[in-house]
């Protein structure tokens, strides 16, 4: 029985006050607190963050091609009525995020004000149904979130500039359970179950059909004892009313999804389960990260959005695209790092598998970082690179001649259109779009290539990779 | 190329040319690599 991609959902949640709390605008802060003024005069109003082009692509009412036959920079030319839905799932204000992380909220840490609170429940109604949890989305008085704020370890929460929440530390020593961390925590948590309510919603199966997840965001959930324990994957799955199931959290960097993915679809074909999901929650940690790149070049804080994903794998119904496990590309340790050897052991080695070229597939799903958001900090134009280094490779195996490089990377790459959240636009994003374009018959074979780094937690200096190769059937 | 005598501090990048790498090209080219590492920029 071959596994199937049967539904990809996700979304984008507006969070510019939360910038401030992102790990880079956090440490920032602290050392220069007159850029405070200057990082809130360069927030995107919700509008502007809706109308975006390349939050449009992620959320299906653009595809790639149509962003990159937009005119740039995409900042200055937003989509005139752009709607805050789209075929993948919803784009959610920051006072739904609020209310959000009040619903999934088990321990009584996140406190809302009253205005909030009302709001929140105003922007959830009717997009988001989490059984009996949005009754929990109510608020305090002004005094009394004030009063708290001064007595109380925690964190006070902005909204619209103002103080509007406050999350509680939850345990006097332990820097594991510290707001800051539960914040991410409880970010990642909501920003998950909206992807995953909205995968049940509108894919094939409800939420009593689901055996197990895999949960492939960034955060570390755990305590002084056991950092990183898990499972946030139950948690999410618990929210959304997933009684059957059960799940672990991966960790692999940012090839994290793209590893959950080739290990579900191999259960699914050992029949272990029946149907799977694979998520990943939003980075809170990652918010506004290149905001000193962009205050410098004038441009705005466009790493105001936290993505979140669900994708559900199941039996073939020989009609949703098939993940190819004769093609699964791993790196291994001994594979080398230079980019030809990394691109050998992900890419050529699972092609010759099959006996394919690598002009046999219709489309490549690298690194999709906005290049919008990567130019102005100094970084390079993430997609492009790889889908350059790609067609140098064809070069090299005679695929194609040296001047048809920029050609294969038009052809068969894509603009970057996913924000900069580390396992978010690890190839992932396109499945959308890919799942799509396989059951109009527009595309056979679509092969997901993810990176992590790994080196950045000190304990290896190795990178890690991970592809996968999707067909229709 | 020759850096025989030179000492060489190799900063690589995910997607681009990694430090180990790097390393390895100043190796054989004569260097001494001091300090090796790679950056991620996404």
């Amino acid at each position: 029985m071959s596994p199937a991609l049967l539904h990809a959902a996700y979304a984008l949640t507006h969070a510019p006050d939360l910038v401030r709390y992102g790990s880079k605008p956090r440490r920032e802060l602290s050392k220069h607190p007159g850029l405070d003024a200057e990082l809130q005069n360069a927030l995107r109003d919700w509008d502007d963050a809706v109308a975006y082009p390349p939050n449009q692509t992620f959320v299906g009412n653009l595809t790639p091609d149509d962003l990159r036959s937009r005119p740039q920079p995409w900042w200055q030319h937003p989509v005139v009525d752009a709607p805050s839905e789209g075929p993948f799932g919803p784009i959610m204000t920051q006072a739904g995020l609020y209310g959000l992380l009040k619903a999934v909220d088990d321990f009584n840490l996140i406190v809302l004000g009253q205005p909030l609170a009302e709001e929140a429940c105003a922007d959830l109604k009717g997009r988001v149904d989490l059984g009996g949890r949005l009754g929990s989305v109510q608020g305090v008085t002004p005094g009394e979130l004030a009063k708290m704020v001064e007595a109380e370890a925690g964190l006070p929460l902005f909204h619209r500039g103002q103080l509007a929440a406050f999350i509680r530390r939850a345990h006097p020593e332990d820097d594991t359970l510290k707001a800051e961390v539960l914040l991410e925590n409880l970010a990642c948590k909501a920003t998950a179950a909206l992807a995953l309510f909205r995968a049940l919603k509108d894919g094939p199966i409800k939420p009593d059909d689901v055996d197990y997840l895999f949960n492939t965001g960034e955060e570390a959930v755990g305590d002084r004892y056991q950092r990183g324990a898990g499972s946030l994957a139950k948690a999410v799955a618990e929210v959304v009313g997933c009684q059957h199931a059960t799940g672990i959290d991966l960790k692999a960097f940012c090839a994290s999804p793209v590893h959950g993915l080739v290990i579900a679809a191999g259960l699914v074909q050992a029949e272990v389960f029946d149907h799977m999901v694979v998520l990943g929650g939003g980075s809170l940690a990652k918010l506004g990260m290149k905001f000193r790149g962009h205050l410098g070049s004038g441009v705005p804080i466009m790493e105001d959005m936290l993505g979140s994903m669900a994708f559900v794998i199941g039996p073939s119904n020989g009609r949703d695209p098939e993940f190819r496990l004769d093609a699964i590309g791993k790196l291994p340790i001994g594979a080398g790092s230079s980019p030809k050897a990394i691109y050998q052991a992900l890419v050529i080695d699972p092609l010759e598998r099959r006996g394919l070229k690598m002009t046999d597939v219709d489309r490549y799903a690298v690194e999709l970082h906005n290049p919008e958001i990567t130019l102005p900090a100094g970084g390079a134009d993430v997609p492009l690179t790889n889908y350059r280094t790609l067609g140098a490779l064809a070069v090299l195996r005679g695929e194609i001649e040296r001047e048809q490089i920029d050609a294969f990377a038009a052809q068969r790459g894509m603009p970057g259109f996913a924000p900069t959240q580390g396992h978010i636009p690890a190839g992932v994003p396109f499945l959308g779009h890919a799942r799509l374009a396989m059951l109009n018959g527009e595309m056979t074979r679509v092969m997901v290539v993810a990176k992590g780094s790994l080196f950045l937690g000190r304990m290896t200096q190795l990178v890690d990779g991970a592809s996968f190769l999707l067909e229709r059937p | 190329m020759n850096l025989k005598g030179t000492k060489i501090i190799a900063i690589g990048e995910r997607e681009g040319v990694t430090g180990p790498s790097l390393e390895i090209l100043a190796r054989s080219a004569g260097a001494e690599v001091i300090l090796g590492f790679t950056q991620c920029f996404v």
